[in-house]
């Protein structure tokens, strides 16, 4: 029977009732007394210089309070990346200043130039219209390859190119790849795009930033992933607020994807003006706004060759991918094509020699970061796909051919820096050829053919890491913080408790899950637990939630903190119970001493802790709260196989998905139905950048996908129902749960099944296709079919 | 500025509002019932819906001061009388319909338009009503199995 408590249950998520009244309370929703504002003065070009901003008509327009440009932040911090890649020769990376408003040039559609504050929005957008720009319009340069080539356009010219750095890993495999590629009895080349995306939470970005002159304190409401992390880059490196002077609060947080990580200029500038102007201060963003201000995903383009010897195994594999940056570096751009890419080129195969080479370049587009998968989606794409091409060449079945060359042997050491420490690849696929029903394909591609439609099946592997990350070792490889995280866990007088936790949840169902690893531990209903999340002045420090790795990371140091608090509890008991600490045990929310009917309650003991009126005040204290930082000792690898099955209309090259299926091993899972939930989506996400999705420039660097009349976000007709197991466990070796993550699998499991699938698809009906680039819209595929 | 006038959730409401003024800022910014969202400006996301006059509406595709005089019903408007949740919320819990919750709000509210009109919908028909509602998070498939379940039909899904 399921359990309804605890780890394991499906328990309902307790955050729904108030999303579902309208309850929610998101920052958008938040209204201070006295609040200004604010709206941004965005530039409509890719390149210019500024020669002059007017604001004297504007700032005469009714109820606007001040202009800001970017003078005003001339003495400001810069806005900061967080991780420091090294290149191929060890110099480091080109780090061009991000200034809070534009001031000398505007470097892509989107940079604001001035911020006007009023009483209200319509009048500040009103007074925008009346501020005047002189301008002087400079080339952009949109293209990567473009903006390597000698002479190009400079996105900075106080950089020496257009290069933010030429990164090789492991560079000392170089040579020895080359000459096994150069020995190989077959190798498989293969040219491809990782198309840019958007994040899309569906909540855009809100700041408020308030002022307590009287405390000289700030507070900062914020759409934001971890807040700790905003207050650290923008309290440090943009503003100069010492920590105890800041807080910063991420109440509910509509989605995130990765894009709600980083810092924002936006964020800084209200923070900045709610001082200067003595008044809260707001900014909501539009969708326009978003799409011109959010940072951006994915955008690599890349070569891939795949090595093989006689017998198919594989032998070795080059990559040489082109990295966009966009025009500054946002907080975690410059580790996303590096350590979250290059260290997963090894997938789940046992590749002996690998050699991955980035180039990432700025370009007058808005910047590239994180998202969902951030750089594994990018290693999985073009290795399955890869792949699945040599197959194909060779004549072998896809999945034979993925078998063969399966790591079997854990912990296996892969030729780019990581250990996976467990997995079964062989037991993900044997699922997924059991619930995507493989051996009814071809029946099924009959019936598709009766229609007059093509079927195709496409399946792959994937491999990621999550729970980013041993901090010694990230700071080894040019991380700028540490990536451990805390817990608090606050036992109260009567037994109920409240967990503090460095977590931040946007969707993921914390407030019901945390609670369900306590309730386990202790043995009482999670009704009893609290979760506390989002606000730096209420716990006690965080890293925050990206990568996966709330539970993996903040989940283990909740559960170190309570280790503590039972060991605390135990010694209550002893001295309640006239026994010995260790003969004491926790079971039910009852302390008992072994081999004896003694016994008391949990809300007994925790009563004691703080009217410790029969208490051992001797030897230790009163109060029951414990805090843990936990640094895990590791990554974790969630890995998997899924299958796509599309039809494609031959007239059209429209592709319809008519079945998906994930066999996912997350290690331990806590509540299968969240895990479910989360795979879902990110199956969604991948269709959309596989079929739909594609942020577009022109050749002037305008953005042509600024609304969603024209990015295609998937909607509730474009994607099935989803066929998802996570049966497979094996528990993650050096983490307390066991767990591994499942946040970004099915983003980044998804897209090579469904490119692949099509490619099957097309030629079964006799187009010998090579490759589709992402997304594969109709008009693409048609093409493809009759060129 | 013009005074407007309508009901919202069976009160009488009126306050100030400028003619450009949309129903969805009324209904945030003047009546403080932020639980209808604003997810994007070109009244494709669908998390403003609300009920005005019964028709589901895209709250951002309408001035204030066009709802005068109206019967607008939204999120806040939706549980049972005794504060529990109504069938299509219970459903959307009962179902994990929802993640960050952003976009719910309009989801139960084009559900609850969706079902009064065709009370037993099929997958396709949920599918195809809910092209103006876009979720980011849910991949769609518990929000189509929760409107199966608040519809009272069967929710074993073949893929699962």
């Amino acid at each position: 029977m399921p359990k309804d408590n605890g780890i394991g249950a499906s328990s309902k998520r307790r955050e729904d009732v108030r999303f579902l009244t309208g309850d929610g309370q998101y920052t958008d929703d938040i209204n201070i007394h006295g609040q200004l504002y604010v709206h941004f003065l965005r530039s409509d070009v890719a390149h210019a210089k500024i020669n002059a901003v007017n604001t004297e008509a504007a700032a005469a327009m009714p109820g606007v309070q001040r202009i800001f440009t970017g003078a005003d932040f001339e003495a400001v911090g810069s806005i900061p990346c967080g991780w420091q890649v090294t290149d191929r020769h060890g110099e480091p990376m080109q780090e061009p200043r991000h200034a809070v408003l534009a001031h000398d040039k505007v470097r892509h559609v989107g940079d604001p130039i001035a911020a006007v504050v009023a009483d209200t929005y319509a009048q500040a957008r009103d007074a925008a219209e009346a501020i005047e720009l002189d301008l002087t319009d400079l080339p952009a340069v949109i293209d990567m390859k473009e903006a390597a080539k000698e002479g190009s356009t400079k996105v900075h010219d106080d950089l020496t190119s257009n290069l933010c750095y030429d990164w090789g890993f492991v560079e000392e495999n170089r040579d020895a790849v080359d000459a096994a590629i150069k020995e190989a009895a077959h190798v498989t080349t293969l040219e491809l795009v990782n198309n840019r995306l958007v994040a899309n939470p569906m909540e855009p970005r809100v700041a408020v930033g308030d002022y307590d002159k009287s405390k000289d304190e700030h507070t900062l409401y914020t759409t934001s992933q971890n807040p700790h992390v905003i207050r650290l880059l923008m309290g440090a490196f943009v503003l100069g607020i010492p920590e105890h002077k800041l807080r910063v609060i991420a109440p509910d947080v509509g989605g995130g994807f990765g894009t709600k990580i980083f810092h924002y200029a936006e964020e800084a500038f209200c923070t900045f003006a709610a001082k200067e102007l003595k008044r809260p201060v707001k900014w909501t963003a539009s969708r326009s706004e978003a799409f011109m201000s959010d940072a951006q995903g994915r955008d690599h383009v890349t070569k891939i060759e795949l090595a093989l010897d006689a017998d198919n195994n594989f032998t070795a594999i080059r990559t040489e991918t082109y990295a966009n940056m966009g025009a500054y570096l946002s907080t975690f751009a410059s580790s996303v094509p590096t350590w979250l890419h290059g260290t997963l080129m090894a997938g789940n195969y046992k590749t002996p020699l690998i050699y991955v080479n980035v180039k990432a370049m700025f370009t007058n587009t808005v910047p590239v970061d994180a998202y969902r998968g951030a750089g594994r989606p990018e290693a999985t794409f073009q290795l399955e796909r890869v792949i699945d091409k040599a197959a194909r060449e060779l004549g072998v079945d896809p999945i034979a051919l993925r078998r063969q060359n399966y790591v079997t042997e854990f912990p296996y050491a892969t030729p780019v820096a990581v250990e996976y420490d467990t997995g079964d690849y062989h037991a993900t696929m044997d699922k997924l050829e059991e619930i995507a029903d493989l051996k009814g394909f071809d029946a099924r591609r009959k019936e598709s053919e009766a229609k007059g439609k093509l079927r195709g099946l496409g399946i792959n592997s994937y491999i990621e890491a999550c729970g980013i990350a041993p901090s010694n070792l990230v700071g080894q490889l040019g991380a700028r913080a540490g990536l451990y995280d805390a817990a608090t866990v606050r036992v109260n007088a009567t037994g109920s408790i409240s967990v503090m936790v460095g977590a931040h949840s946007h969707g993921q169902g914390h407030e019901t899950t945390f609670p369900q690893v306590i309730a386990e531990m202790i043995g009482i209903p999670e009704e009893q637990i609290d979760i506390v999340h989002g606000d730096t002045g209420r716990i006690p420090f965080g890293m925050g939630t990206y990568g996966s790795r709330s539970l993996a990371v903040c989940g283990s140091a909740m559960v170190r903190a309570a280790e503590k608090v039972i060991a605390k509890s135990k010694k209550i008991a002893a001295h309640l119970l006239e026994a010995s600490a260790d003969d004491i045990e926790l079971k039910d929310g009852k302390f008992s001493v072994a081999g004896t009917d003694k016994e008391v309650e949990w809300g007994a003991v925790t009563l004691a802790a703080y009217v410790p009126h029969n208490y051992p005040l001797e030897d230790i204290e009163p109060g029951l709260e414990e805090t843990a930082f936990y640094d895990p000792a590791n990554f974790t690898y969630p890995a998997g196989a899924y299958a796509c099955e599309v039809e494609v209309d031959p007239d059209t090259g429209k592709v319809t998905i008519e079945r998906f299926s994930a066999a996912d091993d997350f290690g331990n899972v806590i509540n299968p139905m969240i895990v479910d939930g989360q795979v879902h989506g990110g199956i969604a996400q991948g269709i959309g950048q596989a079929l739909l999705e594609n942020c577009s420039y022109d050749d002037t660097g305008q953005l042509l996908s600024a609304s969603y009349m024209d990015y295609a976000m998937p909607r509730a007709d474009d994607v099935p129902f989803y066929a998802v197991d996570h049966s497979c466990q094996t528990p993650c070796t050096h983490n307390p749960l066991g767990v591994k993550g499942c946040g970004e699998a099915g983003a980044i499991g998804s897209p090579p099944s469904v490119v692949n699938a099509v490619i099957d698809a097309l030629h079964s009906g006799g187009h010998k296709v090579a490759h589709i680039d992402m997304p594969l819209t109709p008009g693409r595929v048609w093409s493809a079919m009759n060129s | 500025m013009t005074q407007v006038s309508m009901t919202v959730n069976g009160k009488p409401v009126s306050a100030d509002a400028e003619g450009r003024t949309l129903l969805v800022d009324f209904l945030r910014n003047q009546l403080r019932l932020t639980g209808t969202h604003v997810g994007c400006d070109t009244s494709q996301c669908g998390a403003c819906v609300v009920h005005v006059n019964g028709q589901a509406v895209k709250a951002c595709t309408m001035f204030a001061a066009e709802a005068e005089g109206a019967e607008v019903r939204t999120i806040e408007g939706m549980a049972n009388d005794d504060g529990s949740l109504g069938v299509i919320q219970q459903a959307f819990q009962d179902h994990h319909g929802l993640q960050c919750g952003f976009c719910t709000p309009g989801m139960v509210m084009s559900a609850a338009a969706l079902l009064r009109d065709n009370p037993k919908p099929s997958e396709a028909e949920i599918r195809e009503y809910l092209e103006g509602n876009i979720c980011r998070c849910t991949g769609y498939h518990n929000i189509i199995k929760s409107i199966l379940a608040a519809s009272g039909q069967e929710v074993a899904i073949a893929a699962e």
